[in-house]
């Protein structure tokens, strides 16, 4: 009787979800480069940066492109099951949260060419540090995903905190600044903007931290991760 | 899971075993085997060729008990009531209640009347002529074959086609009223719409019957059961909602198996 082995009796089968499995990891480095660029460009106020994420944000969306197909054709010609098919759908699901992401570093890009025409305003300098310790987050649940390392991810998953504090916390610097001096409001004003955008970059990591999770285990999350980002209420009367 | 006896179990279960183990000669070719069975619902055992399906399936109606060196222990109930042992069931009346449908079709060469007719006939479940025509049309009815063969009644039901010779195997097999249905690999001479009309008329019998299907194709399993049990070397390896085990089965044996990852 045959036994049980780690690879498919069919080799194509397994050719096919390397495949998968080497454009995720692909499109991953993609979107954390483009990242790490778009900060970057703020930081160092580099034109030159922003433009190039800007310019290659369709290198994201072709990989997308590429997983979604691949994924359609796994599921019509192999029909895979268990963990073949938490796979499939993971990196369907996974592939557009990272194709948002690259999304939103992008649109950080192309604020960052406007603000390089005004003044530095002091706030950047809080937004420059949120962004890193996204990128990192990013990174890092984006290898937990990819190695299917749930216990890392749901670490990474947690840490997600300290992105909704610091995103209130800038989010309350930049309303002071602008009341203090009216003539930032309008870099401000991008800035804010911006810090949504990475903001959004921290949901999407914890998205695929999930994932990651469902992956190994075939159960979803279901505990509420508990949300401290306190912006939406920041300007309404406190009794 | 919690120990069950035959008098504990709950009120929807229809059949259980407990501990079976068969033997052929002296080869142990099942290694005691626990399932439960529920009402209205159907389970598909699977696992490789020889792991001991098909022995499984027979220690439900004592079909191994017509295989001359096959030796079978441990419980087996249907409706609390023991199957084997002193005060076992009578066979003839089991295999009444717990019938078979198998991988070949295999109609008498005789008339398609005749062929459902066979069961009512030689256990007497008919009171005239007329009340024989009603349970044939039904049975028919039921198998989804009657509008097939309404006008030819009586010819030959080995003239029908594959698909419809199993339909009419099933019609056959529920003509005597049975309250569990077993089916060894019913669609594995079928091609895909008379598979796919066979597995319509499963999920139909549901209803009124209790159903234990094995299968070859796993997407059979999946498409028509509620419950799978994966056998591997004589033993159950896992068994569980049809949903659970090809989402997310927790065991690495089932897992390689349904994905094909043997080798
Ligand atoms: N009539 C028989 N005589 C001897 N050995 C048998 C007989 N039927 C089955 N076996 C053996 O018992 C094991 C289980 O067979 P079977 O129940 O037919 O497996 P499955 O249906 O899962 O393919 C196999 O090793 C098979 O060779
Ligand atoms: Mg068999």
């Amino acid at each position: 009787m045959p036994t049980i082995g780690e690879q498919h009796i069919v080799k194509s089968y397994d050719d096919e979800m390397k495949r998968l499995h080497d454009a995720l990891a692909r499109m991953a480095g993609l979107a954390e480069a483009q990242l790490a660029a778009s900060i970057e460009a703020l930081e160092k106020r580099d034109s030159d940066i922003a433009t190039q994420v800007m310019n290659s944000d369709y290198k994201v969306d072709e990989c997308e492109h590429f997983i979604n197909e691949q994924t359609v054709r796994l599921l019509a010609l192999r029909a895979p099951v268990a963990d073949d098919l938490r796979l499939v759908i993971s990196a369907l699901k996974a592939a557009g949260d990272i194709e948002r992401i690259a999304d939103h570093a992008a649109n950080a890009a192309k604020r960052s060419l406007v603000l390089n025409q005004m003044p530095t305003v002091a706030p950047m300098r809080s937004l420059v540090r949120m962004g890193k310790l996204v990128a990192e987050l990013l990174n890092e649940v984006l290898d937990a995903f990819l190695a299917h390392d749930a216990e890392r991810a749901l670490a990474v998953r947690s840490r997600d905190q300290e992105v909704d504090d610091l995103y209130s916390s800038l989010f309350r610097e930049i309303l002071t600044y602008m009341m203090e001096d009216p003539r930032t409001i309008t870099a401000c004003s991008h800035l804010m903007f911006i810090a949504k955008n990475i903001e959004r970059v921290g949901d999407h990591a914890t998205n695929i931290a999930e994932m990651t999770y469902f992956i190994s285990t075939g159960r979803a999350l279901n505990d509420q991760r508990p949300k401290r980002d306190t912006s939406a209420f920041e300007g309404a009367v406190t009794p | 899971m919690p120990e069950a006896s035959a008098d504990t179990v709950a009120l929807d279960t229809k059949m259980t075993s407990r501990d079976v183990k068969v033997h052929y000669g002296d080869k142990l070719a099942l290694k005691g085997v626990d399932l439960e069975f529920r009402t209205n619902e159907v389970t598909a055992l699977i696992g490789p060729s020889g792991c001991g399906k098909s022995t499984f399936l027979r220690c439900l109606n004592r079909m191994n008990d017509t295989i001359g060196i096959a030796r079978v222990s441990g419980q087996v109930t249907l409706d609390n009531d023991h199957i084997y042992g002193p005060n076992g069931i009578d066979p003839v009346l089991l295999r009444m209640r717990v019938g078979m449908v198998f991988q070949k079709p295999n109609p008498f060469p005789k008339s398609l009347y005749d062929n459902v007719a066979f069961g009512p006939r030689i256990h007497g479940l008919y009171r005239d002529k007329d009340h024989l025509d009603e349970i044939v049309t039904k049975a028919l009815e039921k198998a989804g074959l009657w509008h097939e063969v309404k006008d030819r009644l009586y010819e030959k039901g080995t003239g029908i086609s594959g698909g419809q010779q199993q339909r009419l195997c099933i019609a056959r097999a529920i003509a005597v009223s049975p309250e569990v249905i077993l089916m060894d690999e019913p669609c594995s001479a079928l091609d895909p719409i008379a598979t796919a009309k066979v597995e319509e008329l499963i999920d139909e019998l549901r209803e009124n019957f209790t159903i234990v299907i094995v299968t070859h194709s796993m997407q059979q399993a999946a498409r028509v059961s509620q419950r799978t049990a994966f056998f591997h070397l004589g033993e159950v390896i896992e068994v569980g909602d049809t949903e659970q085990i090809f989402t997310a089965p927790t065991q690495q044996l089932t897992q390689g198996y349904i994905t094909g990852r043997f080798g």
